[in-house]
C-alpha cells in the first residue's frame, strides 16, 4: 500500500469509495505529502496567502459585546479573508495540489457558495476550469453566489437529483469525478469526506490556529482559556483546533446548528443528535434512519446545512479532547445582529453560532476567562436572508 | 452448494457464458418487483445482481438514482427487499442472486446481523460499491461467517497492488468494470477488456463478469470472446422498467425478451 498517512482518527474516517477512485486518492495523498515538504510548494503557498488572501487575519479584542467585567472576548478575523472566509486558505492549497498533479479541470460542490465561490476565484487566479456542483435549490437561493462564481469563470451546475441541496451536490461531484479523475482534481470543500481530505483540509487550515497562539501570545502572554468554532463539516473549526490539540488547558468547542431545536428533525447537529455510520466516503456521525437512509439537514445557515461532520471531530469528541454543543437558528441569528450593533462587524450566520456560544460562555464565567471565536465569515451573503427573516416574511427552509 | 461454482460449471459444459441482470428490488413496488424478478429468470439470466434502494448512491447514474427513488416511494426497506429475495429464492433453489448495494445500509444493523439476514434470505454474494478492497476486512469476514462470497471489484485502473489482493481475495466472481464513471448504459464500456482479464486470470483471481456500460448482446459477445465469463447489465434492464410503468405486463415481456436477446450474445462462436 502506498498510504503514507493515517487514514483514520481512531474508528473514524477511512476511504469508503469505489475502487475506481482509489488511485486517485492515493495520488492526491503522495502530492500532498510531496508538497507539504516542498520548500518552493511552501513559499508559493505562503506568498498566495499573504499578498493575495491577506493573511496573517487580524485577532481583534471586542469593546462592547461582553458585560462581564471578567471575561475578554477576542474574534479570529477570517471574515477580512479575501472571498470572505476562511475557505480560501484550503481552496489556495489544494489548487497549488491540482497544478502539482498536472490537472487542468477543477470539480467542486458548494452549498451556499461560499466554497464555490472560494474555488472559482483560485481557479481564475491559477488558470485552472472550474465546474461546481451545487443543489437545484440552492442555484435558486443563492443568486448572488452562483453570479459571483460565473464572473469568474466556473461553470455552476445545478443538480437536480435528491432533496437538490448540498449532500447531492457532493455526491454528483462524486459521480463526475470517477469518470474524469485522470485530467480533474476533486476540490472538496470541508474537512470531511474520504482520507486524504480530511487531513489535507486541516492541514490547509491550520494557520488559523498557529496565528491565534502568537496573537494571543503578544496581546495576553497566555493560551486562551477557550477557543469556540461553528461546526457543519467543520473546516474552520478544525482549523483553529489543530494546533491546540495538545494544550489541555485550552478548551475546544465546537458549535453544531440545532435549527428549530435537537427535538424537532430540522437541525444539523450529526454529533449531538446523530450516530455513526458512512457518509461521502468517511465513517463518522451521520444524520440517518434506523435503517442507515441518510436524512436531511437543516439550518438557517446554509454553510452548517450537512447531514454530517469531519471524522477528526467524531474521533476528538468521543476521547472528550473537544467538546461539541449546538445553538439554534434563533440564538445564532441574536448574535448576529448583537455582533453587528456593539462591533460594527457583519458576521456570517455560520460564526454567529460560535458566537452565540460563546456569549452564554461570557455571561456564565466567574473567573477571569479568556475566549476566542473563529469568526470564519462575514455576512455579506446573509444579508438578503436575515432581512427577509426579520422583516416576518416567509423563512425558507 | 456454492451456487457460483455449479453455474460456471454448467456453463462451461454448456459453451456458454453468463447473463447477469441487475434490478432495484423494491422498484417500483415490492410486488412488481417480484414479477419483474420471475420475468428476468424466466427469459434465461443465469444469476441475479439485485440492489437495495439507498438514498445517496454515489456509484450510480441516473437511472438507478431513479429507481431507488421509485423503490424509497414506495416505502421500500431492507426487510422488504428480503422478503422478496426469499420468495426467489424459495422458486428458484439454483440460481445465484448477488446484492449489490452501499456501506451505510449494512453497517446500519451491524455488519455481522445484515450479513446473516441476507444469508438467511438466500443471498450468495455481496458486493458493496463504497467499500475498496482495502476497506473490506470487516465484510469479508462477515461474508465468511455467514458462507457468503464478498465480490470484490476490479476496475480498469488497478494498480498491480489492488490486482494481487483480488487474486487472493477474491471469491464466488469478479466484478470487472468495462469503463470508468458511474453506472449506465449511455456510456458504453470500453473493450476489449481482454489485456485485464488476463492479468485477472494471471492472479488467480474469482472469474470476471464484465459491468457497466453494457446494454446490448454484441458487447456480450465481445465480452465472452475476451474472456470474460459473463456480463452484467443494469441501468439497460433498469431502463426498461421505468419504460413502462404504466403497464406492467407490457414490461414483464419486455424484460423476458430483452434477457433471452442478451442471454443469446453468451454463447462461444
Amino acid at each position: 500500500m502506498t498510504e503514507h498517512l493515517d487514514s483514520k482518527f481512531g474508528q473514524y474516517g477511512g476511504m469508503y469509495v469505489p475502487e475506481l477512485l482509489i488511485p486517485a486518492l492515493d495520488q492526491l495523498e503522495q502530492a500532498f505529502v510531496d508538497a507539504q515538504q516542498d520548500a518552493e510548494f511552501q513559499q508559493e503557498f505562503m506568498a498566495l496567502l499573504k499578498d493575495y488572501a491577506g493573511r496573517p487575519t487580524s485577532l481583534t479584542l471586542t469593546r462592547n459585546l461582553v458585560s462581564n467585567p471578567k471575561v475578554k472576548l477576542y474574534l479570529k478575523r477570517e471574515d477580512l479573508l479575501h472571498g470572505g472566509a476562511h475557505k480560501t486558505n484550503q481552496v489556495l492549497g489544494q489548487a497549488l495540489l491540482t497544478k502539482r498533479m498536472g490537472k487542468k479541470e477543477v470539480i467542486a460542490e458548494t452549498g451556499a457558495g461560499q466554497h464555490g465561490v472560494a474555488t472559482a476565484l483560485a481557479c481564475a487566479l491559477l488558470g485552472l476550469k472550474a465546474r461546481i456542483y451545487m443543489g437545484a435549490k440552492d442555484v435558486e437561493r443563492q443568486a448572488p453566489n452562483v453570479f459571483r462564481m460565473r464572473l469568474m469563470g466556473a461553470e455552476v451546475i445545478p443538480v437536480e437529483a435528491g432533496s437538490g441541496t448540498l449532500k447531492d451536490a457532493v455526491n454528483e461531484a462524486m459521480r463526475d469525478w470517477s469518470a474524469t479523475y485522470d485530467k480533474a482534481h476533486y476540490l472538496l470543500g470541508t474537512a470531511a469526506g474520504p482520507h486524504p481530505f480530511p487531513t489535507i483540509v486541516r492541514e490547509f487550515h491550520r494557520m488559523i490556529g498557529e496565528e491565534v497562539r502568537e496573537q494571543i501570545l503578544d496581546k495576553e502572554g497566555r493560551l486562551p482559556d477557550a477557543i469556540v468554532a461553528c461546526v457543519g463539516g467543520g473546516s474552520n473549526a478544525i482549523g483553529i483546533f489543530a494546533d491546540f490539540i495538545d494544550e489541555a488547558d485550552v478548551k475546544l468547542i465546537g458549535v453544531e446548528p440545532a435549527g428549530k431545536g435537537l427535538h424537532t428533525h430540522e437541525h444539523g447537529a450529526a454529533i449531538a443528535n446523530g450516530t455513526k455510520g458512512i457518509l461521502h466516503g468517511a465513517f463518522s456521525y451521520i444524520m440517518q434512519t434506523s435503517e442507515g437512509q441518510i436524512e436531511e439537514s437543516y439550518s438557517v445557515s446554509a454553510g452548517l446545512d450537512y447531514p454530517g461532520v469531519g471524522p477528526q471531530h467524531a474521533y476528538l469528541n468521543d476521547i472528550g479532547r473537544a467538546q461539541y454543543a449546538s445553538v439554534t437558528d434563533e440564538e445564532a441569528l441574536n448574535a448576529f445582529q448583537l455582533l453587528a450593533r456593539k462591533e460594527g462587524i457583519i458576521p456570517a450566520l455560520e460564526s454567529s453560532h460560535a458566537l452565540a456560544y460563546a456569549l452564554n460562555m461570557a455571561d456564565e464565567a466567574e473567573e477571569e476567562t479568556l475566549i476566542v471565536v473563529n469568526l470564519s465569515g462575514r455576512g455579506d451573503k446573509d444579508l438578503a436572508h436575515v432581512h427577509k427573516i426579520l422583516t416576518g416574511e416567509h423563512q425558507d427552509g | 452448494m456454492d451456487r457460483y461454482a455449479q453455474m460456471f460449471e454448467r456453463l462451461d459444459n454448456a459453451g456458454e457464458g453468463a447473463f447477469v441482470p441487475f434490478v432495484m428490488l423494491g422498484d417500483p413496488d415490492p410486488e412488481t418487483s417480484l414479477a419483474i424478478i420471475n420475468a428476468l429468470i424466466e427469459g434465461g439470466a443465469d444469476a441475479l445482481e439485485l440492489g437495495i434502494p439507498f438514498s445517496d448512491p454515489i456509484a450510480d447514474g441516473p437511472t438507478i438514482q431513479k429507481a431507488a427513488i421509485r423503490a424509497l416511494k414506495s416505502d421500500v426497506h431492507p426487510k422488504d427487499c428480503f422478503a422478496i429475495i426469499h420468495k426467489v429464492r424459495r422458486q428458484h433453489p439454483n440460481i445465484p442472486i448477488g446484492l449489490l448495494l452501499y456501506s451505510n445500509l449494512v453497517l446500519a444493523p451491524g455488519t455481522d446481523e445484515f450479513y446473516r439476514q441476507a444469508s438467511e434470505a438466500g443471498v450468495d454474494s455481496m458486493l458493496i460499491a463504497d467499500v475498496p478492497i482495502r476497506e473490506s476486512a470487516p465484510f469479508a469476514n462477515a461474508a465468511k461467517a455467514h458462507n457468503l462470497h464478498q465480490i470484490l471489484i476490479a476496475p480498469p485502473n488497478a494498480s498491480d497492488e489492488t490486482m494481487a489482493r483480488i487474486g487472493e481475495l477474491s471469491s464466488g466472481y469478479t466484478y470487472l468494470l468495462g469503463r470508468a464513471g458511474v453506472t449506465g448504459a449511455e456510456t458504453a464500456a470500453t473493450m476489449p477488456a481482454s489485456e485485464l482479464i488476463d492479468k485477472l486470470r494471471q492472479v488467480g483471481a474469482a472469474r470476471p463478469i464484465l459491468g457497466f456500460g453494457i446494454s446490448k448482446p454484441e458487447q456480450v459477445k465481445e465480452a465472452i470472446a475476451a474472456g470474460a465469463a459473463g456480463a452484467i447489465a443494469g441501468s439497460a434492464t433498469v431502463k426498461l422498467i421505468e419504460e413502462h410503468l404504466t403497464d406492467v405486463p407490457a414490461m414483464l415481456q419486455r424484460l423476458t425478451d430483452y434477457v433471452a436477446g442478451m442471454k443469446a450474445g453468451t454463447t462461444h462462436s
